[in-house]
């Protein structure tokens, strides 16, 4: 590893052409990849949320079909920024090496980084708006505060997106991701106050929830799905913004060890 | 002024040493090949000339822009055919060239009145619609030497472009290259095949661990290092014969294997003798540019 590695993402514009071939590429696909942003989490959302919300009684003020939409947004959107980086992402960098094509253009490693942050961020859009239209429609929030969450969502896939980036960057092979998912994500989704609160957990395990971000994607989502503001909105949105800005900048770093030494 | 000038590249991966000293400057309009054998340093002297890795010492400047510095800009125009195709199979034949395009900032209406053109000279005229899983592998090293031109190049990089095509495809290759270097592009070629080099580059250098160890014209070459006349023997008794007569005869023999190959200015002794030897086989030849390569390089396997 050397010093230049270390230098700050340079980024040009030269990254749009990037975004748009990635979006070419979903629009072929595009039909499958709706169906699955919505049906899968869907599927989660109303069986757990009806199901298993039959037996419970009110969850966090809500009934937990209401409460556990909120985390569905979240996960939603985590899940489908990550699945992209990793997977997709890893495709395109080492085994189509479209990556070493883009390059031979008048275009960096941080032009293509930057586009594919971007462009896994902007998938995770997709799914995170599919499951909003899907609540909206079935009245389970009906505050016009929850508008706000569109622009939340995009702060969540950057930052998952982003820290997802940094782990593909190590990738060797697609099996590789599986500790990612068995350590960060499925963790992640126990904790971070998806399917239930973060006071039902111990203590340490709170304060251990309380710097993960998908514990402030919630503790911002949830709120403004109930037509409440959030209670510390600065902190949620500078410590997402934190995960996006470091996780990019460690991807670019592990990325240039991997294609420029 | 030479269009890449390339001044004593050092350059390491840890503690091995990649490249050691490389020079050499290529003149418009001409195609320079560099040979070696596998590890002697040519794909990383590729990508340091396109500034995809930084040389730990040395001065390079492509389209008499500085290199890595401003890599960037000269690699506007500049083509690049890479080892292994790495075209988009989600794409057809003409998104392929559409979205490249768009990379050099050319807009698609540009690309797109481009696309008959170079669909036509890679021999792909009508296939513009057709998926990648569709072509074979010569038309998509084809596709993928039509992909270097969208930007209308001044120099392209030619990373073994040949590897792996068969007779029909090569020869197909090999008179695009010259109609580009008819049109005044300058190529430049990394090859494992001698007859591709001789027949297409004007300059060339062989390089082995690191370092040029030859440079010249494909002729210039071979009168310089290498015995003009070549005589292969194989058969049973070639070593006895060899020891016994072709030390003497010849200029030099190397013997490896089954064969002798017998290198000398005026072969007539040895092939007088061979006519004597009902049980040895042989095969007389002009030296070519292989030679100069084995006996430059050797003849050990390189892996």
């Amino acid at each position: 590893m050397k010093s230049g590695h270390f230098a700050l993402p340079a980024l040009s514009p030269r990254f749009i052409p990037v975004w748009r071939r990635n979006l070419l590429v979903w629009r072929k696909l595009a039909i499958p990849s709706i169906l699955g942003n919505f049906a899968d989490p869907l599927i989660y959302m109303l069986g757990l949320g009806y199901g298993l919300g039959a037996l419970l009684p009110e969850v966090g003020g809500v009934p937990y079909i209401s409460f556990l939409a909120a985390g569905t947004v979240c996960f939603s959107t985590m899940n489908s920024a990550t699945f992209e980086a990793l997977y997709s992402g890893f495709s395109r960098m080492h085994v189509q090496r479209t990556w070493e094509a883009i390059m031979n253009a008048p275009l960096t490693l941080d032009d293509v980084a930057f586009a594919e942050l971007l462009w896994a961020a902007s998938k995770s859009f997709l799914s995170g708006l599919a499951i909003l239209i899907v609540i909206w429609v079935l009245g389970l929030s009906s505050s016009f505060l929850s508008l706000w969450i569109l622009a939340v969502v995009p702060l969540i896939g950057l930052a998952f997106a982003a820290l997802a980036m940094a782990f593909m960057a190590l990738a060797r092979s697609y099996d590789f991701f599986m500790y990612y998912f068995t350590l960060v994500v499925t963790p992640m989704a126990m904790l971070c106050g998806v399917f239930f609160p973060i006071s039902q957990l111990p203590g340490p395990l709170q304060s251990f929830a309380s710097v993960l971000p998908l514990t402030h994607a919630t503790a911002l989502v949830r709120p403004l799905m109930m037509g409440e503001i959030p209670a510390a909105p600065v902190i949620n949105v500078l410590v997402l913004l934190a995960y996006a800005l470091a996780g990019f900048y460690a991807a670019v770093i592990l990325f240039r060890r991997r294609f420029l030494d | 002024m030479a269009i890449l000038a390339v001044e004593g590249l050092h350059k390491s991966y840890g503690a091995l040493q990649v490249l050691r000293g490389v020079s050499f400057a290529i003149e418009r309009g001409e195609c320079y090949g560099l040979l070696g054998p596998n590890g002697a340093g040519k794909t990383t002297t590729l990508r340091l000339c396109l500034g995809h890795s930084e040389p730990d010492a040395g001065k390079l400047q492509l389209r008499g822009l500085p290199v890595p510095a401003m890599a960037r800009e000269a690699r506007v125009r500049v083509g690049v055919v890479p080892q292994m195709d790495n075209l988009d199979p989600d794409f057809t034949v003409e998104e392929n060239l559409r979205v490249y395009g768009r990379y050099f900032g050319l807009q698609d209406s540009v690309v797109r009145a481009r696309i008959p053109q170079l669909l036509d000279f890679a021999g792909l005229a009508g296939r513009a619609g057709a998926s990648i899983q569709e072509l074979s592998g010569g038309m998509k090293r084809r596709l993928t030497l039509a992909r270097s031109l969208v930007n209308d190049p001044e120099v392209i990089f030619m990373d073994e472009p040949t590897t792996g095509l068969d007779p029909q495809a090569r020869h197909l290759i090999w008179e695009r290259m010259r109609t580009l270097l008819g049109e005044g592009r300058t190529i430049l070629l990394t090859t494992h095949f001698m007859e591709e080099a001789e027949r297409l580059c004007s300059r060339l250098a062989i390089m082995d661990t690191g370092r040029v160890i030859a440079e010249g014209s494909p002729r210039q070459l071979v009168a310089q290092h290498i015995e003009p006349q070549v005589v292969e023997v194989y058969g049973d008794g070639v070593e006895h014969w060899t020891r016994a007569q072709a030390s003497h005869l010849a200029d030099r023999v190397e013997l490896t294997g089954e064969t002798a190959f017998c290198y000398a200015s005026n072969p007539a002794p040895l092939l007088a003798t061979l006519e004597a030897q009902a049980a040895l086989r042989y095969l007389h030849r002009h030296a070519n540019l292989e030679d100069v390569f084995l006996k430059l390089t050797g003849r050990d396997l390189r892996e």
